[in-house]
């Protein structure tokens, strides 16, 4: 007998997802003015978990102006008010974070150890450090007495649901904004649970308005007229659409985007975490993070060394029921996504980089795709300039320490990169030259709510997180 | 290699054990360690979690890695007859408990301990060089050893000397765990302890891992379970590492041994995760891996009742001893 | 003895340090702001030219952005003391070009200098105001820094032909951006004059390039551009369709934008809102931990 785990479901039982669910306007669920649903399916089984409400341009039309009717009391509200009401939310997602979780696992597809480990907590602690800005925004800097914006548009991705929610909707509220947010067709629950949070926390209506539905929904609210602010995290191509959209507007826009974060190890690297760290850089959630470490650049010296290592811990990592508590591989999110990811890793293999799968059996229901990693890349292939958003790492090697600069930064992008050395002369002058948002030394995928998150360059700008989240949300 | 003759394991780093100098150059070209990152990954894999089938896997194969230990200057030999009988048989209510690996004594003990368990598999484990400070000259560390192998010891626990690794005399230390397994001989397997708590940084107990390795330690300890900090699993997760890479740069397999502070059943079956998902599958065998633990057993018998009634088991319901 | 035939000066660009004309050879006429006298012809850039500019900037900004603050600070400080070494020169030009009396173009260009050497004191300070450590709540060091953000398209107002050419200019190269510099279309002698002054000063060549023409010709190809980073479009005026048409451009890569303000008075005393508009925030993580191996507290 060998030590094989035996199945460790987390129940689903604390989580009672209803059949529809309307959309959130003005403090009331509602069902679409054309009537029009959708369903959500659980990615790991394709069971359909709900039917939601699919907002139109009338949704929109009514949230706004919800929004903008409750911005003028919500505003007016003493921040030391607003810091309450926040904190109280944040507290709630504290009890209810058990429920939050599985519910979370059960719409994404992600493993309950992250949603509980990772993502509840930090929609907690986004709310609370958030919570106590509210009253004390004259000393962020931003002048002395910092305005709101208005109503803020919010269109937020699919792969941390919960998690964007927070980091949009916290700072817009601690700053006196009112928000019509949409969640992804994907992922739409965990908001739709976020608005019953708003109710137990006594939150005056229309102060947040939820509108599930597709990209066409986004972008009907992202141009209406009526909004002041844009706020969005996705892919770098709709983030040029909505750029476009709002230019020659008066609405404040700070784009969260796509990544192809360098991972860059040194010969001197602390190897066993450098392997743990390149491990969670590109399968934390399935790779589907837009500062995921996609590309591991080796130094030369190092590269058999680390890659056997690599491999070695990668088939460990267990794929399978995102709600058993030994689950570190989820399910991709949905099938499109799964479909991307084999056409690009397809390509990986057709453009002649070493492709090695980890031995892992696969569900015979639902979106899943095993842990790559391509070697033998270099700068030309697509696996290496493309964002797979996937489970899926190219390795590329570097000589000197200037070459790997040269390579982390030879991208359209910049959001994240890592350094591993133990020297801390060359992490101090790697990081000062990596063209990235936020650059983790000997660590990977580390967030906080203190922290200012995005990227340089096609990455977006605008700052999520910490005092400089701040200013996305203040007429400044 | 002269010094070692009988570590097949020193023939693929048979130049760096010449000296001071080149010991520290090969010592301290290890791969550093990164305390938080290691940390966070022993955090992590003790959130495993490990239920019904796995669980009596696991209670049982914890069991049978125990080195039940006694270490007091209060022991005698009633005590440790005692503590031999309940290694033999650790639940005398369930005869399917297996029995543990070892029990460990101190050197003056071994022979009662020998014949407390004759003839039921569990070895006589025993403590020596002056454990636990080390602080006595070779040749005292040297009897200590020989007087426990002659008592009839199958495994012998020494200490390194802290003070000569800390001062960098990595040759010092090299040479006297080489000297003891020398005194050892074929009829004992050396443990060798590193005092974590006290060579304090992970590095060192990476490098002192490897210094034992090569000197042929047949496995490697965390602590006297004498001292604040003993076997924690960020140390014993590093130890686990060192013994992985060991094995594939040489092909030679050696044990670990954490001791100490390791209480309850629950900690136990963490500390086979990291084994299990670290060093792999060849290292959950009692012949790889020890708890050095004397109030451990009862709580995995306690746990191992509770699997098997499904009620709760009380401490009136083991043996005390 | 009749009075001396002056020497006119022929106007160039400023492109990485040198004073070429526009590559299509082309000028066009500049009269004065009252009298429409003819002043002098200025080069008229073509796209061409706004590439060569690019290029120029883009070379300049590893060693711009990676020089210490101080070290930017003096040589912004450099360029005050020459521009006050020129304000006779100056002074004719602002008041040729905005049909001014000699008086307030001269107070315009005093406050021109006082602008430049406001924006050298600022080098080393708008990290310290900006960044800081984050307070994580686990065993890191974290410390945001800003940084610039590489390459910035400067569009100059079209009124305020040097005070409000230098308080747009000045806050993107302080903080360690390189900038190419569209010139106020109708008086775009002051900004080649400044051209000069930056090359007698101790400006690397590239940081600061300065183009003149129509606006509307040069600008879309700076906005499209993929290798510029930010864009500032004071000069395309407020509210335009101009304006949107390259806001629209810039996101082709996402350039960040500063829209045109309606009625901005650069003669107020300037917040940092210029400065902070073209910079970067990046945040480094770095692992702390215990010391020993006892393991830490968290």
């Amino acid at each position: 007998m060998t030590f094989e785990y035996a199945p460790a479901p987390e129940s689903r039982s604390v989580v009672d997802i209803a059949p529809a669910y309307g959309l959130f306007i003005d403090g009331e669920f509602t069902e679409a003015a054309d009537g029009r649903v959708f369903k959500t399916v659980s990615p790991s089984t394709e069971e359909v978990l709900s039917e939601v409400a699919r907002a139109g341009e009338a949704d929109v039309e009514r949230a706004v102006a919800a929004a903008r009717r409750a911005f003028e009391g919500w505003s007016a509200l003493p921040g030391s008010e607003r810091a309450k009401y926040l904190f109280r939310i944040a507290r709630i997602i504290q009890e209810r974070s058990r429920e939050l979780a599985v519910l979370e696992t059960l719409d994404n597809g992600k493993p309950i150890k992250e949603t509980r480990d990772t993502d509840l907590p930090l929609v907690a602690a986004h709310f609370f450090y958030h919570a106590g800005w509210a009253d004390k925004l004259e000393h962020a800097g931003y002048g002395h007495a910092p305005r709101p914006l208005g109503v803020a548009a919010q269109v937020i991705p699919w792969n941390f649901p919960l998690l964007m929610l927070a980091w949009k909707i916290a700072p817009a509220l601690a700053t006196g904004n009112t928000v019509v947010l949409k969640p992804a067709e994907t992922t739409p629950l965990s908001a739709l649970f976020f608005a019953d949070v708003c109710r137990q926390a006594g939150l005056p209506r229309g102060v947040v308005n939820i509108l599930p539905g597709y990209g066409d929904t986004g972008a009907a609210l992202v141009a209406h007229p009526g909004v002041d602010k844009v706020a969005f995290t996705g892919s770098t191509g709709v983030g040029k659409e909505i750029a476009r959209t709002v230019a020659g507007t008066r609405k404040k826009l700070t784009l969260e985007l796509g990544g192809k974060g360098a991972n860059i190890v040194f010969d001197d690297a602390p190897v066993d975490q450098a392997v743990e760290g390149i491990v969670s850089g590109i399968f934390f959630n399935q790779g589907q993070v837009c500062c995921a470490g996609s590309r591991l650049l080796v130094q030369e010296s190092v590269h058999d060394e680390v890659l056997d290592a690599l491999k070695r811990r990668i088939a460990t990592l267990r794929l399978g029921d995102p709600l058993d508590k030994n689950t570190d591989i989820g399910a991709i999110n949905s099938a499109e996504q799964l479909a991307r990811i084999t056409a690009l890793t397809d390509q990986g293999e057709a453009e002649g980089a070493e492709r090695w799968t980890a031995p892992c059996e696969l569900p015979s229901s639902g979106y899943w795709f095993a842990p790559t990693v391509f070697s033998g890349v270099t700068q030309a292939h697509t696996v290496a300039r493309d964002e797979i958003f996937g489970p899926v790492l190219s390795v590329l090697t570097f000589r000197t320490p200037d070459e790997a600069v040269a390579k982390a930064n030879n991208t359209a992008y910049g959001l994240s990169a890592g350094i591993w050395t133990d020297k801390g002369s060359r992490i101090l002058a790697m990081a000062n030259k990596l063209r990235a948002g936020v650059v983790w030394s000997n660590t990977f995928n580390k967030f906080d709510p203190t922290s200012p998150f995005g990227g340089y360059k096609e990455s977006g700008y605008g700052r999520e997180g910490g005092r400089h989240g701040l200013e996305a949300y203040l007429d400044v | 290699m002269s010094t070692t003759p009988h570590v097949p394991a020193a023939h693929a780093l048979t130049d760096v054990t010449g000296s001071d100098a080149s010991l520290r150059r090969f010592l301290h070209g290890l791969p550093g360690v990164d305390a938080v990152g290691l940390e966070a990954r022993a955090a992590a894999l003790g959130t495993r979690s490990i239920k019904t089938t796995s669980k009596a896997y696991a209670l049982d194969l914890a069991i049978s890695m125990v080195d039940l230990t006694t270490l007091e200057g209060a022991d005698t030999p009633g005590k440790v007859r005692a503590l031999g009988a309940k290694a033999v048989h650790p639940d005398p209510t369930d005869r399917t408990t297996p029995a543990t690996a070892a029990v460990c004594v101190y050197p003056d003990m071994v022979a009662v301990a020998k014949e407390a368990v004759a003839g039921s598999g569990v070895k006589v484990a025993s403590v020596a060089t002056a454990f636990p400070a080390g602080r006595a000259s070779m040749a005292v560390k040297i009897a200590d050893v020989r007087e426990a192998v002659a008592a009839g010891a199958d495994e012998v626990d020494m200490v390194i000397d802290r003070g000569a690794f800390l001062s960098g005399r990595y040759l010092k230390v090299f040479e006297e765990i080489t000297a003891v397994k020398d005194a050892c001989g074929d009829s004992a397997r050396l443990k060798v302890i590193f005092e974590t708590g006290e060579l304090s940084t992970y590095d060192n107990i990476r490098r002192a891992s490897y210094l034992a390795m090569l000197a042929g330690a047949d496995f490697i300890k965390t602590s006297t379970g004498k001292v604040a900090v003993n076997a924690t699993p960020a140390n014993t997760l590093l130890m686990l590492q060192a013994v992985r890479d060991f094995r594939d740069r040489t092909g030679v397999q050696i044990g670990v041994k954490p001791a100490g502070g390791i209480r309850t059943a629950k900690d136990a079956v963490k500390f086979l995760v990291l084994v299990g998902e670290t060093a792999g599958t060849d290292w959950l065998d009692p012949h790889w891996f020890r708890f050095g633990a004397s109030s451990l057993l009862n709580d995995l018998l306690m746990q191992r009742q509770k699997l098997a009634t499904g009620r709760y088991s009380g401490p009136d319901y083991v043996t005390v001893d | 003895m009749s009075e001396r035939l002056s020497v006119f000066k022929t106007y160039k660009l400023y492109v990485g340090g040198k004073f070429p004309r526009s590559e299509s050879g082309r000028v066009y006429e500049v009269t004065g702001s009252k009298d429409q006298d003819w002043l002098a012809n200025a080069p008229l850039s073509s796209r061409k030219d706004a590439r060569d500019a690019v290029v120029a900037a883009r070379k300049a900004f590893g060693g711009w952005s990676g020089a210490t603050a101080y070290n930017r600070g003096q040589v912004l400080y450099r360029v005050a003391e020459m521009l006050e070494g020129r304000r006779s020169q100056f002074t004719r030009e602002v008041a040729d070009a905005e049909g001014l009396s000699k008086a307030k173009a001269a107070a315009l260009v005093d406050l021109t200098v006082d602008r430049w050497v406001w924006y050298a004191g600022w080098t080393d300070k708008i990290a310290q105001v900006l960044g800081g450590a984050n307070p994580v709540a686990g065993p890191f060091f974290n410390l945001s820094t800003p940084e610039p953000t590489g390459v910035v398209a400067v569009l100059a107002p079209q009124e305020s032909s040097l005070l409000g050419l230098v308080s747009v200019l000045a806050p993107v190269v302080a903080t360690g951006n390189t900038a190419v510099v569209v010139a106020s279309e109708r008086s775009p002698l002051p900004a080649l004059s400044l051209g000069e002054v930056l090359a007698t000063s101790d400006v690397p060549g590239g940081v600061v390039n300065v183009l003149s023409g129509r606006t509307a010709e040069i600008a879309p190809t700076l906005a499209s551009h993929m290798d510029v980073n930010a864009v500032d479009l004071t000069g395309a005026g407020a509210g335009t369709a101009l304006a949107t048409e390259l806001e629209v451009a810039a996101a082709d890569n996402l350039k960040r934008v500063l829209r045109p303000r309606t009625g901005e008075d650069f003669a107020a005393t300037p917040g940092t809102e210029r400065l902070t508009a073209f910079l970067e925030t990046k945040t480094v993580w770095h692992t702390t931990g215990s010391l020993g191996a006892s393991g830490s507290s968290y």
